[in-house]
């Protein structure tokens, strides 16, 4: 489509041409398996070897602290089962959020069935979690805390380094895991300065390929593997890298802008729109990243506002892409009526979007109202 | 060895003087469902078709599977082709049936002999062809009341034939030998199993389907499409016309009591539909309506929007339980597209307490304030077709 305006970047990004330059590349010459022991297996490792340097220099770490998974829900799989299992002979509780994504809520219900107690903390209205919050939760018992970087639905900050403080307190056992799907390659991490163990990115929010997850797994600290076989990724996750897909990843990184400047200015425009305009109603806090806005138009549905938007060419989501339908878990969780939530529409950015896209969204959604027959 | 596929015709038998058509037309059928597996020929002796592979490349798996697809065939099976001599046939006897016996433990065997001057009769048959079996599989025994499996032999006018019991085919009337109707298809489970009860009936099948985007999801169109690619494994080719009905709810929505919101909707549909499937010689309509299943279904409801219809309206779930409804809708493989969770009509159009007991009168005077021509027309003009199979 000729006149796409696409605002679901945090449900995929279009891939960047330097990624698919690296990936093509890989697919056709630099075709070798890492762990051959010829010159063309080396090459291979060698391209590994630079993405996994490209990736710790993003997150301030040191290279082998970097492990290439299938998806950012195979890396948080890996860290969340892998951690408690790791430590349950120390303590049986974890602490995570009610608005984790379903990769890290999913296998924290699947451990609960196991036995672990699991504490589950509930945003304030901006989908923010407290500190205060965070501190009681986290007792001599903890052998986990999960905790996303950026709320994928709202991009709400929430805050990591609290939980090193807490863990530090109670001297608890735990490790410390952060998803930082949404985050990555948008804000500066250090993981040292978070303060956490385990951290999960994935190439395809940051225009990289889909098809690659990375976990960060801090230096002496032992997790079992999830998938096991040919022991490649230092034994935690075996089968052959995607040499193509991981060398995409490194095309991706390379192009990030160093700033987030323009993305800030598109995200500042929104805000200043969809504020003032007295029909719709921001569900994102002032503070949240400014990838990410969550807004309202209360009296219709998500489902009727996408679908209308969509046939003038805009592609918005109604909340997490991986929740076809239904209504957002994450505003719900954060207190929100119920006439926000159902009528909420999550507006994600890249630095591929302007103001004019901003603009085509704002008054289409005007149109829509005018036009679309509201609920009761 | 050369083998064949046997087909018996269901109650095709029973039709008389018609008979010859409806079997041209069952022929038919199965060649065009056969198409594209390999050369083959088809003849016809008394009540059965065979199928013959004209070469090695024919695939005999997947056309078995296909032929339990078609419409009008009672059983069939595959069958070994020997020569008419007793030597030959317990030959491949011994060969053909060894995978058909190795599973089970007692057996018997039938012989039907069409040509009476075979040398030898139907008991002098069974028995030689029974003790070269008991002789080849010694883990066997004959049991002539509870076979598990039944060998048969037949001898015919040109050669002989020797198969291992036979399958229940999808049974009804050859598609199209009873004319050709529209099924108006939602997305639910209901509609596409009745279109497949009434393709088995005979009836070749148009499909039509309303859509109110950006109220129902472009998923939901996609889901009929897929739902109709399985009816169509029986039915053959479907032609789809795919109705744009945002306009017709809105005007609805806006000049219509809200009570009468869904039967105003679905008398326009079926003066949209009937347009639509006469213009395609369709002599009715079919739809997946099972009384009192929702309120639009009760019978005061159904016979306000009946009394516009101009050709019949075929119901064949009317008297079903859903439970039966689930039943064929997993048989045909559509349950599992159907539940998928994509709204197919918005609920922004679903009045709070719709009329259970609506009149005519009621329904007319209802829906005054509408350009019922111009909206009609309109969405007619907009109709967009494709086909399925």
């Amino acid at each position: 489509m000729n006149n796409t305006v696409y605002l679901d970047n945090s449900a995929t990004t279009v891939v960047c041409d330097r990624a698919i330059e690296y990936i093509n590349h890989a697919l056709s010459v630099n075709y070798g398996n890492p762990s051959s022991l010829h010159v063309m297996g080396m090459q291979a490792e060698e391209e590994l070897r630079k993405s996994r340097a490209a990736v710790a220099a993003m997150l301030s770490c040191r290279e082998d602290e970097i492990f290439f998974t299938g998806s950012g829900t195979e890396a948080n799989n890996t860290a969340v089962f892998g951690a408690a299992r790791a430590r349950r002979k120390r303590g049986n509780r974890i602490v995570t959020t009610a608005v984790e994504h379903p990769s890290v809520l999913e296998a924290v219900k699947l451990l609960e069935d196991e036995g672990f107690e699991v504490i589950r903390l509930v945003p304030d209205v901006n989908g923010k979690i407290r500190e205060g919050d965070i501190f009681e939760a986290v007792n001599k018992d903890t052998v986990l805390v999960s905790i996303m970087l950026v709320n994928n639905e709202t991009g709400a900050l929430q805050p990591i380094k609290t939980a090193r403080a807490a863990v530090t307190r109670a001297a608890a056992p735990a490790l410390i895991h952060c998803d930082a799907v949404q985050g990555f390659g948008k804000m500066k991490i250090s993981v040292a300065d978070l303060g956490i163990d385990l951290l999960t990115a994935s190439a395809h929010k940051i225009h990289g390929p889909k098809g690659v997850g990375i976990l960060y797994k801090k230096k002496n600290v032992h997790i079992p593997a999830y998938i096991v076989g040919g022991g490649q990724e230092s034994g935690l996750r075996s089968g052959t890298e995607s040499v193509p897909l991981i060398s995409g990843l490194r095309g991706a990184i390379e192009e990030l802008p160093k700033t987030d400047e323009k993305v800030r200015a598109v995200r500042d425009y929104a805000a200043e729109l969809f504020g003032g305009c007295g029909f719709a109603k921001i569900n994102s806090p002032t503070d949240a990243l400014p990838y990410i806005i969550n807004i309202s138009v209360p009296g219709y549905r998500s489902e009727t506002l996408l679908h209308y938007l969509e046939s003038k060419g805009i592609f918005v989501s109604s909340g997490s892409a991986c929740a076809k339908g239904a209504g957002s878990y994450v505003l719900r969780a954060a207190g929100l009526s119920s006439d926000r939530v159902d009528s909420a529409l999550r507006i994600s950015f890249s630095r591929f979007n302007s103001k004019e896209d901003v603009d085509r969204l704002f008054s289409a959604l005007k149109a829509a109202k005018d036009t679309l027959r509201s609920s009761k | 060895m050369k083998e064949i596929i046997l087909i018996k015709n269901g109650e095709l038998v029973l039709k008389g003087l018609n008979r010859r058509t409806f079997e041209d037309i069952m022929v038919k059928n199965i060649k065009r469902k056969l198409s594209g597996l390999g050369a083959f020929d088809i003849s016809r002796a008394q009540s059965t078709i065979v199928i013959s592979p004209k070469g090695e490349d024919f695939d005999m798996d997947e056309a078995v599977e296909r032929v339990g697809t078609v419409f009008g065939i009672s059983a069939y099976s595959r069958a070994a082709v020997c020569e008419k001599d007793m030597e030959h046939i317990k030959q491949v006897a011994r060969e053909y049936l060894a995978d058909a016996l190795s599973g089970v433990s007692t057996f018997k065997v039938e012989a039907k002999r069409s040509d009476k001057k075979f040398p030898l009769k139907s008991p002098e048959i069974c028995m030689e062809i029974g003790g070269v079996l008991l002789e080849a599989f010694p883990h066997l025994s004959v049991d002539v009341h509870n076979p598990q499996q039944v060998i048969t032999v037949e001898i015919r006018d040109r050669e002989a034939f020797i198969r291992a019991g036979q399958i229940r085919g999808a049974g009804g009337m050859p598609v199209s030998s009873a004319g050709r109707a529209a099924i108006m298809i939602s997305g639910g489970i209901d509609s596409p199993v009745a279109a497949y009860l009434m393709a088995r009936r005979g009836l070749e099948l148009n499909a039509i389907h309303f859509a109110s985007p950006p109220y129902t999801s472009p998923r939901a169109e996609l889901k009929v499409r897929q739902l109709l690619e399985k009816v169509a494994r029986y039915s053959g080719t479907i032609r789809l016309g795919i109705v744009p009905f945002t306009e017709i709810q809105e005007q609805i929505a806006k000049n219509c009591p809200e009570e009468y919101f869904t039967l105003i909707m679905r008398r326009m549909m079926l003066r949209i539909a009937q347009r639509l499937a006469a213009a395609r010689s369709c002599g009715a309509l079919i739809t997946g309506e099972s009384l009192g299943q929702v309120a639009s279904q009760t019978l005061p409801a159904l016979s306000v929007v009946d009394t516009l219809a101009e050709m019949p309206v075929l119901r064949p779930l009317i008297g079903m339980d859903k439970e039966d409804i689930i039943a064929i809708s997993r048989k045909i493989d559509t349950f599992e597209i159907s539940i998928q969770p994509y709204e197919d009509c918005c609920t922004v159009f679903t009045p709070k307490h719709p009329r259970t007991r609506p009149t005519v009168e009621q329904c007319e005077k209802a829906e005054q304030a509408l350009d019922i021509e111009a909206l009609i027309e309109r969405a007619i003009a907009a109709t967009e077709y494709s086909y399925i199979d």
